[in-house]
């Protein structure tokens, strides 16, 4: 649990990271994701609980933490007036990895990163998407076994998401424990074995992407006709291909098809539209968002919530006694306690 | 002590960084540089030309060493907002998850500063040469003199250090210098003598330790005038400025190196 003077950042959040996988953190502005990194990476003292990462109390022994952790935190932390090369060797110099050693491994993470010809240029001179790439290339200097991440493609275009994206999931399968902060369910989804949503500084569901969808119902077909005489035939049409009951809104012509099968659903669909000589004004395939993980897990849109949300359905005073902990394990033989 | 040696080794990797930084954006350095250059050429000629010669002495000569003082101060402001920067900038942060010593950031800070005071006294002194200011003691005495300079400085460099992690942002470390070191560095015998103030900031300028390390490296360069000539001061800290510079030099340590580094330990950017 953590409060800043009357505002409670944190209130329950108990999590458990088998070694090797990955967690993903999702909630909107304000729900406490970086509260938690913060926390697990000895940034910041919780008022009440506990947390281990690697096995190690991260109130106890935070040098030891800090050892086997690499962060990359909301913003990217890039020393600017430094070249790429020097942000990396510098941080290699400080987890102590020995002059030769730290300019060997910045240089083989620029390679990684694609940064090799902007590396000896000043990080002032990077994109947007190229900081985040080499701050997060500052977070495996060490190649730690434990890599928090937060919010590592906020603010980035959709190509260089899609370029983070691939380089994460690479990461991931080298084997690393990685907790992974985002507001899209699209991101956790690709990357995350596991995901837990939070909202006002409490985890409010956990479960991989499936169930969590499975919860929201999945994604869907929404289909708006020109004609009211339409609808009918398009109901029909389209509930040979849907997963569970059509539903129509006739005074706005539009009806919604859950469906299971992604794009090709959408084709058959459309198919099946057009050979029923159905006209249509609007067709799209829409996949859950955390806007409706949230609509169907709150009852009530993720707004951002500056306020530490008082009064809102979520809001914790006069939660349950927060006494939690979070384990956050590399050693599976040490780790898993539950 | 091997705590201590790791320390040190990371701080001169911090230290490094800011070295560096001074390298690529030259600005601050030319800024606290042309500053007092300014102040020298300008108080020489200008208010020189109005100034009797305070005890007896040329007043560009006794003005050189009063500028030396009030430039280094200044350049003991450099580790506040460096720190005010890289807390807005989230750097701190990574400072702070990586295992390195704790106080590193700030030792690195700090002695990247008496680095940059070094050059800068190097260059002011080059300037006040030209303007008539000579050293009439000896080596060791200058060397004192200099010595006592850079001391003073780094002991305002761990306040700003402070103050540059509880305000965030550099805007906020400017103006709050702006409005506190210049007052400070002036009402001293820092331009003018001091004996013609009001009472009320005569009493200030007496007891500023600006004042007594003004006098004090006036004194061990050799510019003040002939014993006789000379107004003995009232005010104990002016009889020995050494001693009183050297004690709040003291004082300043041991207020803010711990609270500096109690800061930096709990520092979160935003
Ligand atoms: N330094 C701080 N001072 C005061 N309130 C804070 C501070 N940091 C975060 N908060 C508040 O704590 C809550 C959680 O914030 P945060 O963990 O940053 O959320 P997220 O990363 O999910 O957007 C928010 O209500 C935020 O306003
Ligand atoms: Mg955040």
């Amino acid at each position: 649990m953590k409060r800043y003077g009357k505002v409670t950042a944190l209130a329950g959040v108990d999590l458990v990271v088998p070694q090797g996988t990955v967690l993903s953190l999702l909630g909107p502005n304000g729900a406490g994701k970086t509260t938690t990194v913060r926390i697990l990476t000895t940034l910041l003292e919780p008022d009440e609980g506990s947390a281990t990462v690697a096995g190690v109390d991260v109130l106890r022994e935070p040098r030891q933490v800090r050892r086997r952790i690499g962060l990359s935190g909301q913003y990217a932390a890039v020393d600017e007036h430094l070249t790429g090369f020097e942000n990396l060797d510098m941080v290699g110099r400080l987890y102590h990895l020995g002059r030769r050693r730290s300019r060997e491994r910045a240089r083989e993470l620029l390679e990684l990163f694609r940064l090799t010809e902007a590396g000896d240029r000043p990080a002032k001179t990077y994109s947007g998407g190229m900081r985040r790439r080499l701050d997060l290339a500052g977070a495996l200097v060490a190649e730690p076994p434990v890599l928090f991440l937060d919010e590592p493609t906020t603010g980035l275009d959709p190509r260089s998401r899609m370029d983070m994206w691939d380089l994460l999931s690479q990461m991931v399968r080298g084997g690393t424990t990685l907790l992974l902060t985002t507001q899209y369910l699209e991101e956790a989804e690709r990357l995350a074995d596991d995901i837990a949503v939070i909202d006002h500084g409490r985890v409010i569901a956990r479960g991989t992407a499936d169930q969590l969808k499975d919860q929201v119902g999945g994604e869907r077909i929404e289909v708006v006709v020109t004609e009211d005489a339409g609808v009918e035939a398009a109901r029909a049409a389209l509930q040979a291909i849907a997963v569970g009951e059509v539903v129509v809104e006739r005074h706005s012509r539009r009806l919604v098809a859950p469906v299971s099968g992604g794009a090709a659903c959408l084709v058959e669909a459309l198919r099946r539209l057009d050979s029923a000589g159905v006209g249509i004004l609007d067709a799209g395939l829409r996949r859950p968002t955390m806007d409706d993980v949230f609509l169907s897990l709150t009852g009530r849109p993720a707004e951002e919530d500056v306020e530490g949300g008082q009064g809102s359905p979520g809001a914790v005073p006069g939660g349950p006694p927060a006494q939690r902990r979070i384990d956050l394990d590399q050693d599976a033989s040490t780790g898993m306690r539950r | 002590m091997n705590a201590v040696l790791g320390a040190l080794a990371d701080g001169s990797v911090v230290a490094k960084r800011n070295l560096i930084h001074i390298k690529r954006v030259p600005d601050l350095l030319i800024g606290t540089l042309i500053s007092p250059i300014m102040f020298i050429l300008l108080f020489a000629y200008v208010f020189g030309s109005a100034i009797p010669a305070p005890d007896g002495v040329n007043y560009r000569e006794w003005l050189v060493p009063g500028i030396f003082a009030q430039t280094v101060i200044f350049g003991g402001t450099i580790t506040g907002m460096g720190l005010a920067t890289d807390m807005q900038k989230g750097i701190i942060d990574r400072f702070r998850s990586l295992p390195m010593a704790q106080p590193a950031v700030l030792i690195g800070r700090t002695s990247s500063d008496v680095v940059t005071n070094i050059l800068t006294i190097a260059i002011m002194a080059a300037t006040g040469l030209a303007v008539g200011w000579r050293i009439r003691t000896s080596i060791p005495e200058a060397v004192l003199g200099f010595a006592l300079l850079l001391l003073f400085a780094y002991a305002v460099s761990w306040a700003m250090a402070y103050i540059g992690l509880l305000v965030r942002t550099p805007e906020a470390f400017q103006s709050l210098t702006f409005l506190t070191v210049f007052p400070v560095t002036f009402i001293a015998n820092t331009f003018v003598p001091i004996d013609n103030f009001p009472t009320v900031l005569k009493v200030v300028a007496d007891w500023n330790p600006v004042s007594s390390l003004v006098l004090a490296t006036r004194e061990l360069f050799g510019n003040v005038g002939p014993a006789g000539l000379v107004r003995a001061p009232e005010a104990w800290s002016l009889q020995h400025p050494v001693a009183y510079t050297l004690i709040w030099v003291a004082l300043i340590l041991l207020v803010f190196v711990p609270v500096a580094s109690r800061q930096y330990k709990r520092a979160t950017s935003r």
